[in-house]
């Protein structure tokens, strides 16, 4: 094994200033999680406590096996979208660990909006599945919500990636063997009734949870019915009479440990199938990466920093690293797990194209699972290099990142830009995880590069219209286009519409990632077969 | 001497008996209950036989049994211990007549001591003082009565044939006589089969004090000294220390003669005690003292005198049953420094010494050494049974002075810890380091006067206390989960850790205990380097580790402090300084998923027998009447209605056994 010799002093100023600049931008980032965590706020969570209810981050917190760590997802989901805050898309998903086994735990918020489905709700419900799916983790769903938000039913209701979808997940999921398992702690009603209805095994609170298709509301219109929730579909008439419930809890805290003692008969044999060895700490302190990353993007770093501080005993073995040197592959470990990573070291050349594709092949033949540290500004453009076939090679790699089947794992830790994105495994090459680090910027071409195109597209029309364009009109027709860019690329932006997992403190890189893969390893790790490779 | 003996014993005396034998070169067969099959004393002892069920009276108890086992190891001598069988004439006889020598006193003297009016006329008669009163062979209520009103009252009703404060009661009053002589009466016939009594002066301020005698074959006897056993809850000794306090020379010597008199009236040979009281009202003086019985066995409290003297009691034992002289004569006898001894038993002290059973889930007795000595018939993971009689060992320490002794076995007990059944450990240690035991003022009154600072109040568990019971749960967590994991293909697993990991935040938990009924929390809150804990008196950082031997060492706001907690299911003990505190780890969940189906009742307090059913079902009760009796580690306990109110079920049988929170009865209460 080789060991990366770090060459950063951490003691410099530059690293400070790197350090400061790095730590402010987690600060923030902790700062809009903490405001995320609290919900609805205080008001709204005091009345869900008077009802005899358990606020839902406590929910998820008894449900878990004690101080164990919480994966949650996507934190930032719904952040500034809608008109009014919807905290989370009032929702909690994460990976946790129940008696032993990582589960997937859905769990409504009832003080954001009653808990109801906004399009990110149902958008962040369903990724969650995704991710259970992929990964084979049992689903727990802690039930409280009034079901779909009617103002929104149309981003909401009828798509195929809309509320339907988290039934058939549950249906196609149960049929897998992946348990899916219901707590109804508040309200299910209509769709949201089909949650505990299609679970393999469901929990239903006395006195809170309520089943039923059409609410007291809706009897009274259809029939003029009237009835109270509790004698509609309350947990007497779901665990005693009707069947729905399975199990009858006195309270919520009743009704978690009913829910721990399912996960504890589910019998599952974790069968992870990659060598593990006893994992080290790396040599340098992964908190080291803050003064690592340089405070103008514009300056370059060797990624092998990076790597240094996020492998065990910082160790890589490098794959071809003499050759497409802008793109760093190599064999490590994270805690104790093998990986191969791939890691952008500058803009990509067909050589270092045709490298990521040849390292890719390796540990998809090896069945080792794959890290990419996606910082890259795009593929080399230029006569030579469309002549030298730049193309053809840029999807040699895009061929291999696809099909390879084993677990892929992406954090984006500055640009994502072009087909970059599609080489280092973005989001549409279904990379079981993907998150970002709060530096990162994602778009098309960088803000800059899009005003310069368009800006030379609208100049050369005028051109040929023979008029004439100031320096200061370009500047101005420039400004608003860097804007947008620049927002609508800020990590923020991106996952608040869930185009990532979640953005992570760069200095955790290692943890999630640990954790990450190990829930990963809960699937066996298929063969992989590829398409045509354009020579 | 004796090539091989058997030892018609159990417990920390038959280790005791093991150990010299072992010393001398003697070969030692123990005998064993069902009950005792993994006992310490079974795998000291070269061979050992067994001799039946569990129950006392179907093995230790049993006569042909131990003789038969003699007989098949070729054992030539058994030692009775103390207990069972070895003040019984008849086993004595059995013994001569199967050709065993027993070591002890001759039958005829076992029997002459045995029944204590006779015992007490006989020693009247050769001179020895006694107590007035009334030993008569009139038990009609008419002459007792009668005999009460001459001697005057307080006085005591004690059972003829009894020992160890069976079948004794104190009366003040002629009104509570009655009562108390029906009481007695039932309590002889339990113990001894025989339910005469007798009537004697209580003497105020009291001291019990008795004389070790020895005597051999050849017309020797002599004392080795005084021990003072005043300190007594429910009439059982628990602290003995030799010399006694305050004791004259002059006196020592009377008492010493008094009971070799005694020893050479009834042709005694071996280990004997003369007990006697002394009345300390006016200080010690030799014409203050009166004897109460001889026991004709050597005594639990025997090592004192061994600390004092510098002999071995069982050698000379031994010597004396093979026919030797005694090894020293009076004049060669010397008090060396002073000794004292604390029977570490199995029972609550705030329970009114209730004994407990259950599992020694964790035992750290002092190393013995020069000073210390620890004579114990148990070991960790071990059991106290109700079968047998609860103490868990001695612990003896010895001193040039007596605050010496005492100061040492205060240290040695406040280092010691036990976990998973309720002892007087702490108690024992506070009788240590009392002002007015340290002053010597000792009477067989001291502890119940002073039970207010030998038994504080049941207040709540500190927040230290607290703290490590929370400490210790986190670690367990880590640790369990680690084990967890190595046992699957994910060996290192990340999950598998408690350090309350948060993506891009905190957390925290709530740990609830269970302390004494009342459900205390202390808060966790998750740093780098440890935990910050939330307890009664505000937030301080913690951390802890284990030490390779179990013992939590922590860092409490920068206080280190090591500390013995051991967890058995939900049941927590927390051991700082010699004191336990018992917690219950209490989880909401759990605790709702039990409520559905917990009844209500009146429960037994402990294993036993049900003796007498005195309510049946139907019954109007009133508050305080007695439903049933229960006999438990050989005390009657009477179980009341808590109020008043009509007895629903008394489903108990008598003679039934019964287990611990057995509901036996249910009163629902008038409104």
């Amino acid at each position: 094994m080789s060991v990366i010799q770090s060459l950063i002093d951490p003691k410099s100023d530059a690293f400070a200033a790197n350090a400061a600049q790095m730590r402010a931008l987690v600060d923030d980032l902790h700062a809009k999680v903490a405001s995320v965590k609290d919900g609805g706020g205080a008001t709204a969570r005091a009345r869900h406590v008077e009802r005899g209810k358990m606020p839902p981050r406590e929910r998820v917190k008894a449900l878990l096996d004690p101080g164990t760590p919480f994966l949650e997802l996507s934190q930032l989901a719904a952040y500034e979208v809608y008109d009014d805050a919807v905290p989370a898309a009032g929702i909690i998903t994460g990976i946790g660990r129940v008696e032993g086994i990582e589960c997937m735990v859905v769990c409504n918020d009832a003080t954001v909006k009653g808990g109801s489905y906004f399009p990110l709700t149902v958008k962040k419900h369903v990724r969650a599945q995704e991710i259970a799916r992929e990964n084979r983790l049992p689903c727990i769903y802690l039930v409280d919500s009034g079901g779909a938000n009617l103002p929104n039913q149309d981003e909401v209701f009828p798509d195929k990636e809309h509320f339907g979808r988290i039934f058939y997940n549950q249906a196609t999921m149960s049929a897998m063997g992946i348990p899916q398992i219901a707590v109804v702690m508040g309200s299910c009603t209509a769709g949201g009734a089909y949650v505990p209805a299609m679970a393999d095994e469901c929990i239903i609170v006395k006195e809170q949870g309520t089943i039923f298709l059409g609410g007291p509301p809706l009897v009274k219109a259809a029939t003029g019915e009237e009835v109270s929730a509790e004698d509609l579909g309350g947990a007497d008439v779901h665990a005693k009479i009707s069947g729905v419930a399975d199990h009858y809890a006195l309270n919520d805290a009743h009704a978690l440990t009913l829910a721990r003692r399912i996960v504890a008969t589910l019998n599952r044999r974790k069968a992870v199938s990659v060598q593990c060895r006893e994992p080290r700490p790396p040599l340098y302190d992964p908190a080291e990466i803050h003064g690592v990353i340089p405070k103008d993007t514009r300056h370059p770093y060797d990624v092998r920093e990076v790597i240094a501080r996020v492998v065990d005993g910082s160790e890589f073995d490098e794959f071809k690293k003499l050759y497409g040197t802008t793109l760093v592959t190599g064999f490590a470990h994270i805690h104790g797990y093998p990986v191969g990573i791939v890691a952008n070291n500058g803009v990509l050349f067909s050589e270092s194209a045709m490298k990521g594709a040849h390292f890719v092949e390796l540990c998809a033949q090896r069945g080792v699972p794959l890290i990419f540290l996606q910082n890259v500004t795009g593929f080399m453009v230029g006569r030579k290099y469309e002549a030298g076939g730049i193309a053809k090679d840029g999807a040699k790699m895009v061929m291999a990142v696809a099909n390879a089947k084993v677990p892929k794992f992406t954090i984006i830790t500055g640009g994502s830009f072009g087909a970059g994105n599609y080489g280092m495994c973005g989001r549409a090459y279904s990379p079981r995880f993907l998150w970002m680090w709060p530096n990162a910027r994602i778009s098309v071409m960088g803000g800059e590069q899009a005003a310069s195109v368009l800006a030379t597209v609208k100049k050369d029309a005028l051109a040929r219209a023979g008029k004439a364009w100031s320096a200061e009109e370009e500047e101005k027709f420039k400004a608003p286009i860097r804007s947008q860019y620049e927002t609508q690329g800020h990590p923020y932006y991106a996952s608040a519409r869930l185009w990532d997992d979640g953005i992570i403190d760069p200095a955790e890189t290692r943890r999630v990632l640990a954790l990450a893969l190990s829930a990963s390893l809960n699937a066996p790790i298929p063969d992989t077969s590829y398409g045509v490779f354009r020579m | 001497m004796f090539e091989s003996i058997l030892i018609a014993n159990r417990g920390e005396i038959a280790c005791r008996v093991i150990k010299t034998a072992r010393a001398m070169g003697i070969r030692t067969v123990a005998v064993y209950s069902e009950a005792d099959a993994k006992a310490r004393h079974v795998r000291l002892a070269d061979e050992a036989h067994l001799i039946g069920p569990p129950a006392a009276r179907d093995s230790y108890l049993v006569a042909e049994k131990i003789i038969a086992a003699a007989q098949k190891s070729g054992a030539q001598a058994i030692h009775p211990g103390y207990g069972f069988l070895s003040e019984n004439a008849a086993f004595a006889d059995a013994c001569a007549k199967a050709g065993v020598v027993f070591v002890g006193p001759p039958a005829d003297a076992i029997r002459a001591m045995g029944l204590k009016d006779a015992a007490k006329a006989l020693m009247e008669k050769a001179g020895v003082p006694v107590v007035p009163g009334y030993h008569g062979p009139d038990q009609s209520d008419k002459t007792l009565t009668g005999a009460a009103k001459k001697i005057g009252f307080p006085l005591l009703i004690k059972a003829v044939a009894g020992g160890g404060g069976k079948g004794m009661r104190r009366v003040d009053s002629m009104q509570d006589f009655a009562a108390a002589l029906e009481g007695a009466r039932r309590e002889a016939v339990s113990a001894f089969g025989n339910d005469a009594v007798l009537i004697e002066k209580y003497v105020t301020k009291p001291r019990h004090v008795e004389i070790q005698v020895f005597a051999d074959g050849h017309g020797n006897a002599v004392y080795l000294f005084e021990r003072d056993c005043s300190l007594q809850r429910r009439h059982q000794k628990v602290i003995e220390e030799a010399p006694a306090p305050g004791m004259p020379e002059e006196m020592r010597r009377a008492m010493g003669e008094a009971a070799v008199t005694a020893a050479l009236a009834i042709g005694y040979q071996g280990a004997g005690t003369v007990e006697f009281i002394v009345d300390g009202s006016r200080g010690l003086r030799p014409d203050g003292f009166y004897f109460m019985e001889m026991n004709t066995r050597l005594q639990v409290e025997h090592p004192v005198t061994e600390k004092i003297t510098g002999q071995d009691l069982v050698e000379w034992q031994l010597r004396v049953a093979a026919g030797e002289h005694l090894p020293l004569t009076q004049d060669q006898l010397r008090i060396k420094g002073h000794a004292v001894e604390a029977r570490l038993y199995a029972e609550d002290p705030a329970r009114g010494f209730l004994p407990a059973t259950g599992k020694l889930l964790r035992l750290k007795l002092p190393q013995g050494d020069a000073h210390v000595r620890v004579d114990a018939g148990v070991e960790e993971g071990d059991q106290v049974s109700v079968h047998y009689d609860p103490m868990i060992a001695k612990v003896i320490a010895w001193g040039e002075t007596r605050e010496a002794a005492l100061r040492r076995l205060k240290g040695a007990l406040q280092g010691s810890v036990v976990a998973g059944l309720t002892t007087n450990l702490p108690f024992l240690a506070r009788i240590m380091g009392h002002a007015a035991f340290r002053a010597g003022d000792v009477d067989t009154g001291f502890i119940d006067r002073h039970l207010s600072d030998l038994i504080p109040a049941d207040g709540k568990a500190d927040d230290r206390t607290l703290a490590l019971a929370a400490l210790d749960h986190l670690l367990a967590l880590d640790e369990n989960y680690r084990a967890q994991a190595a046992a699957t293909s994910d060996r290192w697993s990340p999950w598998a850790s408690a350090g309350g990991w948060r993506m891009n935040g905190e957390t925290s938990l709530v740990l609830r205990f269970d302390d004494n009924g009342e459900i205390r929390d202390v808060g966790v809150a998750f740093t780098a380097s440890g935990y910050v804990l939330g307890l009664a008196d505000g937030e301080i950082a913690a951390r802890a580790v284990r030490r390779a031997d179990g013992a939590l060492v922590a860092d409490l706001a920068g206080d280190k402090i090591s500390a013995e907690v051991v967890r058995a299911g939900n049941d927590i003990y927390v051991t700082v300084g010699g004191v336990t505190r018992k917690l219950k780890f209490y989880d909401p969940g759990v605790a709702a998923d039990l409520s559905s189906d917990a009844g209500g009742g009146i429960v037994s307090p402990m294993p036993g027998k049900v003796m007498r059913v005195m309510a049946k079902a139907g019954d109007k009760v009133k508050r305080g009447a007695p439903l049933l009796i229960l006999e438990a580690m050989k005390m009657e306990h009477t179980l009341i209605a808590p109020a008043d109110g009509v007895v629903k079920k008394l489903s108990a049988v008598e003679g039934e056994q019964v287990s611990e929170g057995a509901v036996l009865a249910v009163v629902e209460a008038e409104d």
